[in-house]
């Protein structure tokens, strides 16, 4: 092929293999993320078709009922709980993780800051079902099972997620505006207090929110903390209280078709509310940053 | 302070807003590290916690434990081995197919979709990690499942049927449609802190390749794979650290019975599988006890994976800053 003397713009033969090879890799990609969405598209497609014809007003407003041969009832009991432990989970973890955050971009330095980031990183990546045992050894043993002991379970669940949206949001405040402050004789809280948590205010909310749409569909910390509950209605942060995700959880369990058309029913409350709030909170937080970063 | 304050009205009111701003300051740096200092006692908290919860198993059963595969509340003997290996297992088979699957979705983000499609399936791949795991469970009971146990199982059977891992009849349960939903969970973390990485290959190096005639396919071996194998690997890990210590869409399709199996068709079960299975069930302090061991070796597993993950991202960024 080399010693041929003309110059011809016909692809050689080993351009065509790499052209087509090529070829053959960008629609392995292609696929890949089809795949994906695809995933995504039948598990909310199966949950919304089947999930769709339980849903009625009695299934919001009621709990389940406690006959054995009637209808299922509805989970009035599990939303309710699942707001009380949520709302526990989130002032405790909510505050604690501000400060966190605003230790690490404040105060800490170097190695400090660097070792928190890192702590907070790990905590984040440990198994749900070990924060749920954890908080089942050191309040559960010793007292019982509460709405309390879930949602300090979420708590340690959502704490390394708001500290770490919170940083990163804190580091887009400009540097300018801290200066502007510390040069006209404000102090270093007020400057925090003032200037810098409003100027992220928005971006810290979202982080917050985007934390309790992912505490809201966790099962595995509330099995050993919040799972032994009663079929009543009850705002008493001090019984265990049942949720959204055990329901469906312990529908399953059961053999009862009716239960499972429960489960289908709860898993479209459930996976409504964690969509829209994470996609309501995701473009939230690009705008807030992209306001930030201006 | 008070004399001087006595007789200059004006220094006073400095004097007393300067105070007050120490305090301020001493104040929130004590309240925000106190704060901090919470989170490490946290950690520390949780892994003395555990031991201490499963002192009574560990001197049970010592070492045993973990080579042990019994799993019996009646006579109360306890091991952790056909969990362990059913952990291990199913996790390295959802890595298997999620990190090629992952990289192929972020190569295809970073480098080959047009702007309006690229934002559309980033948010949807990232979406994906929303979806709580009970209701991918959920799916996996009553959709994967039959799928499973009609189609892909039956498939699979039939042309591969004379490999190790096709051996048998598939049911609706086991270790495939496990590994298939611990796929399905990892692939998004591992695919968004994939994305991260290929964003962060100089597009110089990117179109000194193509210039020199290299097709898309030769540039990304050639420039971007290489610019960015370290954090791969991270990326890798960190999704395979939720496999790990993912509970419970894993015990409601794996069918939580003890056994080590090759076949792919047949049931098992994982460490926080297991212990999920077990949250009504547990009676005995013993049988209690094991499965707080269960928890702590599980945490092991985890830890090691996610130090080792972070530490590599830690120092890939500090080689991008210092590049």
């Amino acid at each position: 092929m080399s010693d041929r003397a003309e110059f011809s713009l016909q692809p050689t033969r080993q351009l065509r293999r790499r052209n087509l090879l090529n070829r053959f890799v960008e629609v392995v990609m292609l696929g890949a993320a089809l795949a994906a969405v695809a995933v995504l598209v039948l598990v909310v497609w199966a949950v919304i078709s089947r999930g769709y014809s339980a849903l009625s007003w009695d299934f919001f407003t009621k709990g389940p009922s406690t006959n054995f041969l009637g209808t299922t009832g509805g989970i009035a009991n599990a939303i309710v709980g699942t707001i009380v432990i949520i709302t526990i989970a989130t002032i405790i973890s909510l505050p604690i993780g501000i400060l966190v955050a605003i230790y690490t971009s404040e105060f800490a330095h170097g190695r400090v800051r660097r070792l928190l980031s890192f702590v907070l990183d790990i905590l984040n990546g440990l198994p749900s079902i070990v924060l749920g045992i954890f908080i089942f050894g050191l309040v559960v043993i010793s007292h019982q099972q509460s709405a309390y002991a879930g949602g300090l379970a979420l708590a340690i669940l959502m704490l390394p997620l708001i500290a770490r949206s919170t940083q990163e949001v804190l580091a887009l405040v400009p540097e300018t505006l801290r200066e502007a402050s510390f040069a006209l004789g404000v102090s270093r809280w007020r400057t925090v207090v003032g200037l810098i948590i409003p100027a992220s205010f928005g971006g810290i909310i979202t982080g917050g929110t985007l934390a309790i749409a992912r505490a809201a569909g966790e099962t595995a910390p509330l099995l050993f903390t919040c799972a032994l509950t009663t079929t009543q209605v009850s705002w008493d942060p001090g019984q265990a209280l049942q949720s959204i995700p055990l329901t469906i959880f312990q529908d399953l369990e059961n053999p009862d078709p009716a239960l499972h058309a429960q489960a289908w029913a709860a898993a479209l409350v459930l996976l409504t509310f964690v969509l829209v709030i994470s996609i309501l909170s995701k473009a939230a937080l690009a705008r807030s940053r992209r306001k930030l970063t201006r | 302070m008070s004399a001087s304050a006595a007789s200059t009205p004006g220094r006073f009111a400095l004097g007393g807003r300067r105070l007050r701003d120490r305090i301020g300051d001493g104040l929130l740096h004590v309240i925000t590290a106190a704060a901090a200092l919470g989170v490490l006692v946290v950690v520390g908290l949780i892994i003395y916690e555990l031991i201490r919860q499963s002192r009574l198993s560990m001197s049970t059963f010592g070492l045993g434990f973990l080579t042990s595969r019994a799993w019996d509340p009646v006579t109360g003997d306890f091991g952790a081995l056909d969990f362990i290996y059913g952990t291990l297992y199913t996790s390295f088979l959802a890595v298997l197919i999620a990190a090629p699957a992952a990289i192929a979705i972020s190569l295809f983000l970073t480098e080959l979709a047009p702007r309006g499609i690229r934002d559309v399936i980033a948010t949807l791949v990232e979406l994906l990690a929303a979806l709580p795991s009970v209701v991918i469970g959920l799916w996996g009971i009553f959709v994967l499942g039959p799928f499973v146990k009609d189609t892909l199982g039956p498939f699979l059977s039939r042309w591969f049927g004379w490999l190790p891992f096709f051996d048998g009849t598939p049911q609706l349960t086991g270790y495939l449609p496990a590994v298939i939903v611990l796929a399905v969970m990892m692939l998004p973390i591992t695919a968004a802190v994939a994305r991260e990485l290929f964003l962060t290959v100089p597009s110089d190096l990117k179109e000194a390749a193509l210039a020199l005639g290299a097709t898309r396919w030769e540039m990304i071996r050639g420039v971007v794979i290489p610019q960015t194998r370290g954090g791969l690997v991270a990326a890798v890990m960190l999704g395979a650290g939720r496999a790990i210590g993912e509970a419970i869409a894993v015990t409601q399709v794996i069918g939580d019975t003890l056994g080590i199996h090759i076949s792919l068709f047949m049931n098992g079960d994982t460490l926080a599988s297991r212990i999920a299975s077990q949250y009504q069930g547990a009676a005995t302090n013993l049988q209690i006890s094991a499965l707080v061991e269960l928890a702590f070796v599980l945490l092991v597993f985890s830890l090691i994976t996610n130090i080792v993950a972070q530490v590599i991202v830690r120092r890939f960024e500090r080689q991008l800053e210092a590049r």
